[in-house]
């Protein structure tokens, strides 16, 4: 009787059991779903926003080019012979018009000549002196030579493929038909877009670079890091090994954890007044980027720092100790090199968030149109994410694709910079 | 150790402050407006390109934000050109004089129109500046005659003007802070609103609520903050054929293909009506030198007379192609003469 009782009883416990581990179960299962769901969401963002990066920019990494037979002739060169004073008043502008008229003779009256000579861009004027300069032999010679054509010819032939008829945009009939034989002859050609990586800002779209901006940027955040990282380990150091627990020292871990979340935007306005109007450096320059970008990227690098100093384990601390070393020889000999590869890590997101930026800047003077690549510090520079805010707000049509490439070029150096962290990371990284 | 290493920054930052104080600037700095930004970095390229000086450097600030920077003193911390699509205040004025910013030379550029456009796949509109003011109003005429004013009742174009058609009224155009914004305000609804004699008459009596009756757009979800991207208007205006977006007329002319700009009092905005004046809403651009700096900072002359010379902004100048509507020739010339003695702003005369 009794032994039938607890048999049922186990398995009324039983059923139960089960019934609750089914339950259980189908818990996990969908918490699991949802954790894929959202990942695949979140990878689903990222494909659509990359394909539609690539697919709008890929297009500026390459140039139409025409050929030309050009005559470097003295007489409408105006000079004699080749030397530097002779080149900067050459009218090169004359030689390249003298080609085109060659090339489609039909073209008589000045408004069909106006629309003839403005389909070569105009840097080929300056792209013939250059060759000039290197082979001045060449002057009363004839070559066949490649030019850029203009950012309307170029979006006119690059949209061929997509639009019947092309994107006509400003170009008119008369123009259409020559390019139309000048490409079906095999003159217009599409090239890599070499330009784009070695130039500064232009207004022309298709002599417009990206090599400013990375400098700008390059330079920049070398400020940053030089003055944010040195300073903020510091300062988590100082506050996490030796700073006596007081009042004093909550108060500015308040303040530290608030300087964080405050808008970009204030430390842009912090820069205006005291780097240039008290202490009078140059606007528009990387030192002053960088010296503000420090003042936001720190409390990051402070907080990361205290937090991987925190993860050491004391032991570590109280074997030092505990073989006579002193405070200072405990710090730099054994928790800061265990402490460095999250101390890196932070410093990375905080660079990250600083190569980002473009609010702070604005107040500082380095949303500029930069032309000459910058050497130096205290050269007027701009930086990648500016670039494509003044590109994306630029009429002409041809700086769509150039936003998307310089996107890509943003991209390409946070990646570059996130695996040269990973790999420092990686070699600094100490098991216990 | 702590101590050392803030010293040791502490000196660093004011070593680097000094020496950089003490190199002179070798580049024009020039701010302003953004609507005169693409003209300005234009010449600048060309002009760093042609001569041996180096490229100025040109940042975007918005007018007011360029004439506030530009006021704020003389000396190479400052810049030396403003740009500004608007005439300087009186208030501006008198704020550079207060810092010591005493001759100032005026150059005008040539006009910038500022079209409504909608997608080419709608109908094009025929709109008068009447019309404009009536929708975007914040407080309208009494629709039933009586000479007050009522919180603009109109939904539908229709509404407005029984030729118009029987859709819904949706403006996308640039945020309050913006200088399009001002100048829209100022030339088509303006436009608008004094043709009703009773609040023309305002003007006279008290400027400041005809100003803000004239000038206040509606906040009721018909009008709409769109920023200050025009591509961003022109890309809304197609997902939108029902639209109509506010924006420079270089936009217009860039993406003719996509959006087609309204018929304003018979004129449709071309380069030809803006030119001649017939196209009512376009205004005068110009920047602002700073005198002193001239001879100081090299290249500024050299600057001015790249800019105010025939092959800039003539009537085939390179400015044109970027979109900017040239003054007539007689204007020109004149300008011209100025920019090169720099002679100084003296009054102001009235807006023109």
């Amino acid at each position: 009787m009794t032994k039938s009782h607890a048999l049922r009883n186990q398995e009324k416990v039983r059923s139960r059991i089960e019934q609750n581990l089914k339950r259980r179960y189908r818990k996990e299962k969908i918490f699991r779903g949802f954790g894929i769901a959202s990942i695949v969401f979140g990878l689903l963002c990222v494909a659509v926003l990359l394909t539609d990066i690539i697919y709008k920019g890929h297009g500026a990494f390459f140039q139409h080019y025409l050929q030309l037979e050009v005559q470097y002739d003295p007489e409408t060169l105006g000079i004699e012979q080749v030397d530097e004073s002779a080149l900067a008043l050459a009218n090169f502008d004359g030689v390249i018009k003298d080609a085109m008229k060659a090339r489609f003779p039909e073209a008589r009256d000045r408004r069909a000549r106006r629309e003839l000579y403005s389909i070569p861009s105009t840097d080929a004027p300056f792209a013939l002196r250059d060759r000039l300069q290197q082979a001045p032999q060449l002057l009363g010679e004839r070559e066949t030579i490649w030019v850029m054509v203009d950012d309307d010819v170029d979006a006119f032939i690059k949209s061929l493929d997509e639009i019947e008829g092309g994107f006509r945009g400003r170009v008119s009939e008369r123009k259409a038909g020559w390019l139309m034989s000048l490409y079906e002859s095999g003159e217009l050609q599409n090239r890599f877009n070499t330009q784009f990586f070695t130039s500064g800002d232009s207004r022309e779209p298709e002599q417009a670079g990206i090599k400013a901006a990375l400098v700008g940027s390059a330079l920049t955040l070398l400020v940053t890091l030089a003055l944010s990282f040195p300073i903020g380990v510091a300062a988590a150091v100082y506050l996490e090994e030796f700073a006596p627990k007081n009042r004093w020292t909550d108060l500015i871990e308040v303040n530290i954890n608030n300087l964080a979340a405050v808008p970009s935007i204030v430390f842009g306005l912090l820069g205006l007044a005291i780097f240039i109007n008290f202490f009078e450096l140059p606007r528009s320059a990387p030192l002053i980027g960088g010296l503000v970008l420090t003042l936001m990227t720190l409390p990051t690098i402070i907080i990361s720092s205290r937090a991987a100093i925190k993860a050491v384990p004391p032991s570590i601390r109280e074997a030092a100790m505990g073989m006579g070393a002193s405070r200072i020889q405990v710090v730099f000999h054994h928790v800061l090199p265990l402490a460095m590869p999250g101390m890196l890590t932070g410093a990375i997101i905080g660079l990250a968030q600083a190569l980002g930026e473009t609010a702070p800047l604005l107040m500082i003077g380095m949303v500029a149109f930069i032309v000459d690549v910058p050497t130096g510090i205290t050269d007027p520079a701009t930086v990648l994410p500016v670039q494509i805010f003044l590109w994306a707000d630029s009429p002409e049509r041809a700086f769509i694709e150039k936003t998307s490439a310089a996107i890509m070029v943003l991209l390409a150096f946070l990646i570059t910079m996130n695996l040269g962290a990973v790999w420092l990371r990686k070699k600094l990284e100490r098991r216990w | 150790m702590n101590k050392r290493v803030i010293a040791g920054t502490l000196a660093a930052l004011t070593l680097s402050a000094s020496s950089a104080a003490l190199a002179a600037r070798d580049h024009i700095s020039i701010v302003g407006s953004s609507t005169v930004y693409p003209f300005a970095t234009v010449v600048a390229e060309r002009f760093s390109k042609a001569t041996r000086f180096k490229a100025p450097v040109v940042e975007s600030t918005g007018s007011g934000g360029g004439l506030k920077l530009f006021c704020s003193g003389t000396g190479e911390s400052t810049p030396d050109i403003t740009n500004a699509s608007r005439r300087i205040k009186q208030s501006e004025v008198d704020l550079c004089a207060s810092n010591g910013v005493k001759d100032i030379v005026e150059v005008q550029i040539g006009f910038d129109g500022i079209v409504l456009a909608n997608a080419t796949s709608a109908e094009r509109m025929s709109l008068t500046r009447r019309d404009i003011f009536l929708a975007l109003a914040k407080q309208v005429p009494n629709p039933d005659g009586s000479q007050t004013l009522v919180e603009n009742p109109y939904k539908t174009w229709k509404d407005v003007n029984p030729t118009l058609p029987a859709k819904k009224i949706e403006v996308l155009g640039p945020p309050p802070t913006s200088g399009t914004r001002d100048a829209f305000a100022e030339l088509a609804m303006e436009g608008g609103c004094k043709t009703f004699d009773f609040i023309a008459a305002m003007k006279s009596a008290d400027k400041k609520t005809y100003k803000a009756v004239c000038h206040s757009v509606r906040e009721d979800g018909a009008y709409i903050d769109a920023g200050e991207n025009d591509n961003l208007i022109v890309n809304k205006l197609n997902a939108n054929p029902d639209a109509l977006g506010v924006f420079g007329f270089s936009f217009l002319e860039q993406n003719i293909d996509k959006v087609q700009g309204s018929i304003i009092e018979g004129q449709e905005p071309t380069f030809e009506t803006i030119a001649d004046k017939s196209y009512p809403v376009s205004r005068p651009l110009f920047f602002y030198v700073k005198k002193a700096h001239v001879g100081v900072i090299p290249g500024i002359a050299e600057f001015l007379a790249e800019f105010t010379s025939e092959k800039a902004w003539g009537d085939e100048g390179y400015l044109t192609d970027k979109g900017m509507i040239p003054m007539p020739r007689a204007a020109r010339s004149e300008i011209a003469t100025n920019a090169r003695t720099l002679a100084p702003l003296t009054k102001l005369a009235a807006n023109h």
